[in-house]
């Protein structure tokens, strides 16, 4: 067991597990200290500056860097933590396309929770504006897009990238305004090593990349990934009679949240127009459709005609478990013969 | 898989060979590279420098094929050093000394000759397997897919007995099994041998046991495998074939004889989502509801069962998979097909097979699922297998001879093809339609070496014919160094380029299993690319 602690947040008291953070133990004791770069995944780097609290009376330092020790009094507000982070804050929000209806984050936007615990003073935003120009927003990649004009340069796709994913596609590019968020060369993300995983996306916390023509789903289905044999645990989100999104199920120990872009983004066949929606019977070379009792009638009809050796059965390793057992049953007990087979060997 | 996914990340030293990680397993391949960034040595063995080469502690590119000698090299490294486990081949293994006496023939000049790797490098990966523990082996179809590919399973096997690197976290032999259910499609019994959970069909008493639970007289004959059954097929002993969710026209490998044998059917049925190129050849089509449309639970590569759900009804008059065999049972079978749904099914498979005895799906509520052996309702599962003892008794440590594989690059056909997998595709047919991963990847690619292509006079972007002794096929050559002199490399998700018209369908005697990582091949007739 991890030792416990007791520390106390604006003079309430808190219990926590060594090692935490000041920021998280705040955080997990629904204590909100504004914050942008910190993700419970990720190693924290302190760059937004923004989680400044003051400890034991001691100058500010950043909550998310500071880890909690026995006793400590925190302080998460004071006139000089309020001047640095509204500051901040103005610096970041000038700065940002603030196209907020049609934002994929509009409902999960940490930049708007942060302006909304900040006072924000439009008459100094309007100062700070037109320091930097419209950037071109990157489409290339067909799952989602980065619009460099919302990042906020907090680096967690940059992080999740390297220490998620260990693919290694971003990085911080340029200095000062010019700073940006960029590939290997500056180039689209579709031309670089990127693999369109989309975990920068799932984490980006500001709508900068974002999924392309994003729909909030209206419920979510905990299920199974159909694509390969690790068998992440994701939630389909559904709108009607479409599936329009999946996401990671972070409970799930074969995946703990993470998907693959298959798995993210490959559900577009489910809804597509060429699925099979009919029975279809072959007659003079043509297919016709048909109805389930007439193609079933068929079917027995011509199985029950041959059974034992003259039978075979190829299951499928994309159905279910019960599935392949019923076709295993059919073959064995109704058709008489062991010849089934998958293709386990391809 | 021997272990767990999550216990990837907790290992010191991680041996990838025969698998194409992060195009196949890309969240596994994930771990590893955690993994690897805290510290865990990863050794690489592949012919192509795949993307987990950049990760990478030491790179073995190995000629395709050439993996059992490649393996019993690291054995013969790790027995002369005495950095084996002795007291783990004492007290757990057998047949030790008639290994060590088959190590004999891997001298290092043979070696090193048929590998194409020198020595050096791989007694140095013998050691870091040895001497970092706990350390797992990781493999995938680049193991399986030859004429030798149970002795390759048996040689990676041996390397993990000798150094006890078995039954304990972080350890084990760990196949990634290719799709999503191709485990419980194994479990379930969807193999010519076996019943449910590996229960043999030759036993008299599993039998007995299936013929009183069914209530039916069954076979005791072994079935025929999948290749096996084209072959019957073309012969004219099968001619009525139930084909569900697969596309072995372009799956499976020699098409061409697959071709020829589904014209020969009296009847065809092929159950699936879309038409796909084998549905053209059936008399009835069904239309099956995809995943998204049905309960059902799928049992992933770490032996993990887990729920599938219906998010949403399904497409059309589709039916699930469940819903058609069942009616199709009702018709031809007195009895046996009365089911109403996948949670009666699952009753069934548990009161019949002792690995899913405990599963119910009232347990597999539990977001964490349940992996077998769960042999009864109180049972936790197990998250590594062969814990303090073999199931078989003692793991026994298996001699090797090495074998070429059955077709190799001649005059007629200088090149080597090896197949593989894109991140971007799965098999044949459903991620060319899902909207985004074609654009991805459109087409298929021929990767071929800087160094035959300019032997060629060949160029990245030209269209060119590959030709084997099965057939021939038109592709976009890809001139890269991912693949060495000698060796190209197509993946097999394209029916515009359907890559198994060249492959080789010869089999290995002991799995059956088609040699699709290694054919000759040539390289002709090719069409500049537009300037």
């Amino acid at each position: 067991m991890t030792e416990e602690i007791n520390l106390t947040i604006d003079g309430i008291p808190i219990t926590t597990r060594a090692g935490t953070s000041v920021l998280d133990a705040a955080l997990e004791n629904a204590i909100y200290i504004p914050h942008l770069c910190h993700h419970p995944d990720l190693k924290p780097v302190g760059a937004c500056r923004l989680c400044g609290v003051e400890i034991d009376g001691g100058r500010m330092t950043m909550s998310c860097l500071e880890p909690a020790r026995a006793g400590i009094e925190v302080v998460t507000e004071s006139p000089e933590i309020a001047l640095v982070r509204r500051t901040a804050v103005e610096l970041l929000i000038a700065n940002h396309d603030m196209d907020c209806l049609a934002c994929a984050a509009a409902t999960d936007c940490e930049l708007l929770r942060l302006s909304a615990h900040v006072s924000v003073q439009s008459e100094r935003l309007e100062r700070l504006k037109g320091l930097t120009e419209l950037k071109p927003v990157d489409n290339s990649n067909p799952f989602f897009s980065f619009d460099p004009n919302k990042c906020v340069l907090c680096t967690i796709c940059v992080r999740t990238c390297e220490e998620i994913q260990g693919v290694r596609a971003l990085a911080l590019i340029n200095r000062g305004y010019e700073t940006v968020i960029g590939t290997f060369g500056n180039k689209p993300f579709i031309e670089s090593v990127c693999e369109s995983c989309g975990e920068c996306v799932v984490r980006c916390p500001v709508g900068a990349l974002a999924p392309k023509r994003f729909q909030k789903p209206a419920r979510e289905v905990q299920t199974t990934c159909t694509y390969c044999g690790v068998g992440c645990g994701l939630y389909l989100g559904v709108i009607g009679d479409r599936i329009v999104s999946a996401r990671g199920d972070r409970e799930r120990p074969s995946n703990h949240g993470q998907l693959c872009v298959k798995g993210r983004y490959g559900f577009k066949f489910i809804n597509h127009p060429g699925r099979l929606t009919t029975p279809l019977i072959k007659r003079n070379g043509e297919f016709e459709e048909a109805t389930w009792e007439e193609a079933l009638d068929l079917v027995a009809e011509k199985f029950s005609q041959h059974k034992g050796d003259s039978f075979a059965a190829l299951a499928s390793a994309k159905c279910t478990n019960e599935e392949n057992y019923l076709i295993q049953k059919l073959t064995r007990a109704a058709m008489g013969t062991n010849t089934v087979d998958h293709c386990a060997r391809l | 898989m021997t272990n767990s996914i999550e216990e990837v990340k907790d290992a010191a030293c991680i041996l990838a060979i025969g698998t194409n990680t992060t195009a196949a397993h890309p969240v596994i391949a994930y771990s590893m590279k955690q993994a690897s960034r805290n510290g865990a040595k990863l050794i690489v063995a592949n012919p192509k420098v795949i993307g987990l080469v950049r990760s990478a502690d030491i790179f073995l590119q190995n000629q395709p094929g050439s993996d059992v000698a490649l393996l019993m090299g690291m054995a013969r490294v790790i027995v002369e050093l005495g950095l084996h486990d002795e007291t783990f081949i004492e007290e757990q293994c057998e047949n030790f000394e008639a290994f060590q006496a088959s190590l004999e023939a891997f001298n290092p000049e043979f070696v090193a000759e048929v590998t194409g790797i020198q020595w050096e490098t791989i007694a140095e990966a013998a050691q870091v397997y040895a001497t970092n523990k706990p350390a797992s082996i990781f493999y995938a179809m680049g193991i399986t897919q030859h004429t030798h590919g149970t002795d390759n399973v048996m040689a990676v096997s041996n390397l993990a007995l000798l150094t006890g690197s078995v039954g304990k976290p972080s350890t084990g032999v760990n196949p990634l099994r290719g799709q999503n259910n191709v485990q419980g499609a194994c479990d379930l019994g969807a193999l010519p041998n076996v019943y449910t959970g590996y229960q043999q069909v030759t036993d008299p008493k599993v039998q007995a046991k299936f013929e009183e639970a069914w209530g039916v007289k069954l076979s005791g004959e072994n079935g025929l495998t999948h290749v096996e059954i084209i072959d019957a097929i073309d012969e004219g002993q099968i001619k009525v074939l139930y084909i569900v969710g697969e596309n072995p026209i372009l799956s499976e490998a020699n098409a061409n004889h697959v071709d020829k044998a589904f014209r020969k059917l009296d009847f065809m049925v092929v159950q699936d989502i879309f038409m796909s190129g084998t549905a053209e050849y059936a008399d009835v089509v069904l239309p099956a509801a995809s995943f998204a449309e049905k309960d059902g639970t799928f049992t992933n590569t770490e032996r993990r069962v887990q729920r599938v759900r219906k998010a949403i009804a399904p497409v059309g008059d589709s039916r699930p998979d469940w819903w058609i065999v069942n009616e199709i049972g009702k018709r031809v079978a007195e009895k046996g097909f009365d089911f109403d749904g996948p949670k009666e099914i699952m009753e069934e498979i548990a009161a019949l097979t002792p690995i899913y005895g405990g599963i119910t799906y009232e347990r597999l509520e539990d977001v964490a699922g349940l992996q077998w052996p769960c042999p009864n309702k109180d049972h936790p599962g197990t998250p590594y297998l062969h814990k303090g003892k073999f199931s078989r008794g003692k793991g026994k440590l298996i001699p090797l001879v090495y074998k070429p594989s059955d077709e190799m690059p001649d005059e007629e056909y200088p090149l080597l093809l090896t197949t593989d997998r894109s991140l971007y595709h799965y098999h044949t047919v459903i991620t060319r339609m899902a909207e985004g991963l074609d654009e991805l990847e459109k087409e298929e690619l021929l990767r071929i070496n800087p160094v035959d292509a300019e032997g060629l006079g060949l160029e990245g972007g030209d269209m060119v014919k590959v030709r084997s002794r099965r057939g021939e096929v038109e592709v976009r050559a890809d001139v890269t160094d991912v693949v060495p002199p000698g060796v190209v490399s197509m993946s097999f998700h394209f029916h515009e380029s359907p890559t198994n018209v060249l492959t080789n369908a010869a089999l290995d005697p002991v799995a059956k299993i088609p040699e699709t990582k290694v054919c000759a091949v040539r390289v002709e007739e090719f069409q500049k690319r537009a300037q």
